[in-house]
């Protein structure tokens, strides 16, 4: 019976060994060979998105045509935003529902581009409802009107959010 | 010993997780970093690196990159692109972002920092020497918030290198640091047994496991802590100091399976069987897949054969052994699940990405191979790293895919445009043409107009400023004078005088106002040099949506070929890395399952000579019960 004790603290053994033995075919050099090739492959594909990203913007969005709109959270705000509606020159053009995860990206200063498009210059309304939930769990609906002058430069205004008001800066 | 050597090692490394550090700076200058930030926040890191490797791009093309947004943060961005690429596991362009920043001229806080980071990279890249070789040349302030983080890892690349003391001794002074509770006590109780100094050492480990924490972290570097004290107590023969240390364990962290089964050995070493029989009761009513269950359930009729309750283990060792069998069924079935691709084919499933929970829901889907055999596997750091790299790897690969399509769509536009504005652009170009050769005519008027009211001001010419109505006066005079011979006999003294008359009213009028006049001239002038400024802002604006209209449809030709050939080969690249990881992954799956099998079989050998023995002996108690009777 001692034999069995024995054959179980082996297992004991077993339990901590087991990532030891496929060494012999997957070893430490392949792992790290593959591993290198992928830091290849991504440099090459973070590359292509360089690029890729120069073309979209240039015949998609050319600057003289081209506004952005950025958003982000006033600092120490501590309201749950839930959902915020775009819309210019009184027709809708971003609508975004946040997660929990891009919400805390925009609580630790993260800044996010809602809505890239083309307009004419010249003045345009541009109107921000934010939908959200107070710290106590209220409902609350937040609404403001901008007026934007587009000249013929890109054009970039960030919207910033908070409780009480919201407020727009162009850069 | 063995086995010691390998918790040890296995643990020698305990640490708080590492990730991206950057934050965002307070007064945020630069709109595309902000976003660079918010998609790093997600941990979004491909989409992170590319705005920023964009945003830097564009900075340093710039003829004065001081007038650029980005200057603001430009050493927190060259340091936080290569936080977003060690997150993103590029170890070696990170590190190159790292010594881009050790050799600028920056100051020593932001170099220490940029070293720091470096260090790490080879501790976790482990190449313990280059990291040793980089942290000693840290010298002068370190920002604060970095400081014990630094300690930290240099007494883990001390360990690393065997330099035992040093580390211990700057584990010591680290004892205060609250975010790092709990790892500093571990690796300082290891540090000093690795170095000799064993009693102290347990002391420590000892000291950890007694920590009070709501830590999540610094719970579990307890429950590990004791588990690895437990076990070298068991090793040496000390089964009562073992238990008193494995039952410290929580009964719902990651490791109490195993000091559940530890604390029963303690108590069967000491011929304790009614004792051992509660933790490894406990166990066997757990995951039938762990490793420390499966031991349990030839433990508890291990116990009661020497309990002499000989028909209680027969029945134990025959539901060990009918549950053995269905688990080495399973474990068949997964190594074919895993051989047919579809282990692979479960791990990049978009759902599973989204939960956290996702080993638990792999397990349900249908066929997949069973994935709580897995677990150790896939807690290791090698397996880890393969199988991140193949997510990483099927990310780009529906990238890639996706762009190919985009540029489908781009080549669409471009000749949706090309058939739109080629058959319109010749009949504007020449209306353009033709406004555009009477602008000029007026401008060159223009000019003319305000170099003669230029020089009027020095030499005054009445006469360019009369009036058209008073020209044809003078005109219609000129011609009366002629007709009638003004200068000869024709016309009578009378018609002279009133002739001459009217010249002088009208040379009066043109006299008088030409002060007035010659002001009015010149607001006029000003008029119409804002009437031309509109007019050239309307050329402007014109030629660039002249211009804009064709390279909305040309020069696109030679980059989408290119960027098409680029995205194709790097298609295949994927292709052929992705086909090798997955391979990668299947061998090691396989093996470890293949690993569990055999351990199985050997226990179900175990199990039925013990099922034998243990009827063989209950029988022949009933047989001596039956004679006494």
């Amino acid at each position: 019976m001692f034999k069995v004790l024995r054959v179980i603290f082996l297992g004991i053994s077993m339990l901590l060994l087991t990532l030891s033995g496929f060494a012999e075919e997957v070893s430490k050099e392949q792992i790290k060979g593959l591993d290198e090739q992928v830091q290849e492959i991504k440099t090459d594909v973070l590359g292509i998105a360089a690029e890729l990203s120069l073309l979209e913007e240039k015949l998609l969005y050319p600057s003289h045509t081209q506004v952005a709109v950025f958003l982000s959270l006033a600092e120490k705000e501590d309201f749950r935003l839930d959902s915020i509606e775009i819309r210019m020159d009184d027709k809708p053009v971003a609508h975004h529902l946040y997660s929990f995860k891009e919400l805390e990206a925009l609580r630790k200063g993260g800044v996010q581009r809602i809505h890239t498009d083309n307009i004419r210059t010249g003045e345009h309304d541009l109107q921000v409802i934010l939908l959200g939930k107070t710290r106590g769990g209220a409902d609350f609906t937040r609404m403001e009107n901008f007026l934007i002058q587009k000249g013929v430069g890109p054009l970039f205004v960030e919207i910033s959010l908070a409780h009480q008001s919201i407020s727009m800066k162009n850069w | 010993m063995i086995r010691l050597l390998v918790v040890l090692t296995a643990v020698l490394f305990a640490a708080p997780s590492m990730a991206a550090s950057t934050s965002t700076p307070e007064d945020l200058k630069d709109l595309y970093f902000g976003e660079a930030l918010y998609w790093a926040f997600q941990g979004n890191w491909f989409e992170s690196i590319a705005r920023l490797d964009s945003e830097l791009g564009q900075h340093y093309g710039l003829d004065d990159p001081k007038l650029d947004s980005l200057f603001n943060h430009i050493n927190l961005a060259e340091f936080a692109v290569g936080d977003f690429e060690l997150a993103y596991r590029m170890h070696h362009r990170a590190g190159r972002a790292f010594k881009a920043v050790i050799e600028g001229e920056v100051d020593e806080q932001v170099r220490n920092e940029a070293i720091f980071r470096l260090a790490r990279i080879y501790f976790q890249k482990d190449q313990p020497e280059n990291a040793l070789h980089a942290v000693e040349s840290i010298s002068g302030a370190v920002p604060p918030e970095i400081r014990d983080d630094l300690a930290f890892l240099r007494a883990q690349i001390f360990m690393a290198n065997g330099h035992f003391s040093r580390a211990a001794h700057i584990l010591k002074e680290l004892q205060g640091a609250k975010s790092l509770e709990g790892f500093t006590t571990y690796n300082l109780g290891i540090a000093l047994i690795k170095g000799g100094n064993e009693q102290e050492g347990r002391r420590q480990l000892d000291r950890t496991g007694q920590l009070n924490s709501d830590s999540r972290s610094t719970l579990a570097i307890r429950d590990k802590s004791n588990l690895v004290l437990g076990y070298k107590l068991l090793e040496e023969n000390n089964p009562e100091g073992a238990r008193e240390v494995l039952d410290r364990v929580r009964l719902s962290g990651p490791f109490s399976n195993r000091a559940l089964l530890g604390s029963g050995w303690a108590d069967a070493s000491r011929d304790r069987f009614e004792r051992a029989l509660a933790p490894w009761s406990i166990l066997i009513e757990r995951e039938i897949t762990d490793p420390a269950v499966q031991e349990a359930l030839l433990a508890v009729p291990y116990a009661y054969g020497k309990l002499n309750v000989y028909g209680r283990a027969a029945l134990m060792y025959a539901r060990a052994l009918e549950a053995f069998g269905e688990e080495v069924d399973k474990l068949g079935a997964s190594v074919i699940s895993i051989r047919e691709g579809k282990f692979l084919r479960a791990l990049v499933r978009e759902e599973l990405k989204q939960d956290a929970n996702w080993v638990v829901k792999l397990r349900n889907l249908p066929e997949t191979p069973e994935t709580f055999y897995l677990l150790d596997l896939m807690a290791s750091h090698d397996f880890q790293e393969s199988l991140k790299n193949y997510l990483d790897l099927e990310e780009l690969r529906r990238k890639l895919m996706t762009w190919d399509g985009d540029l489908d769509a781009f080549e669409e536009i471009i000749e949706q445009r090309r058939r739109y504005y080629q058959p319109l652009l010749p009949e504007i170009d020449r209306a353009f043409r033709q406004l555009d050769s009477r602008m000029r005519l007026r401008i060159e008027q223009r000019d003319r107009i305000r170099k003669r009211l230029q020089a009027m001001l020095t030499a005054p010419r009445p006469d360019f400023l009369a009036t058209a109505e008073e020209r044809i006066l003078k005109k219609e005079i000129e011609q009366l004078e002629q007709a009638l011979g003004v200068d000869g006999d024709a016309a009578s003294p009378e018609i002279k005088a009133r002739i001459r008359r009217l010249q002088g009213v009208l040379d009066w009028n043109i006299y008088t106002e030409y002060d007035q006049r010659l002001t009015d001239a010149h607001r006029n002038l000003g008029a119409l040099n804002d009437l031309v400024d509109m007019l050239k802002n309307q050329y402007i604006a014109f030629v660039r949506t002249r211009q804009a209209a064709t390279q909305s449809y040309e020069g696109y030709d030679q980059v989408i070929r290119r960027q098409r050939i680029r995205i194709q080969a790097a298609r295949k690249k994927v292709g052929e890395l992705m086909a090798r990881q997955g391979r990668m992954l299947e061998i090691m799956a396989v093996n470890e399952l293949t690993r569990r099998r055999e351990r199985l079989e050997e226990f179900q050998i175990k199990a039925r000579f013990a099922l034998a023995e243990s009827y063989d002996r209950a029988t022949k108690a009933q047989a001596r019960g039956g004679a006494e009777q």
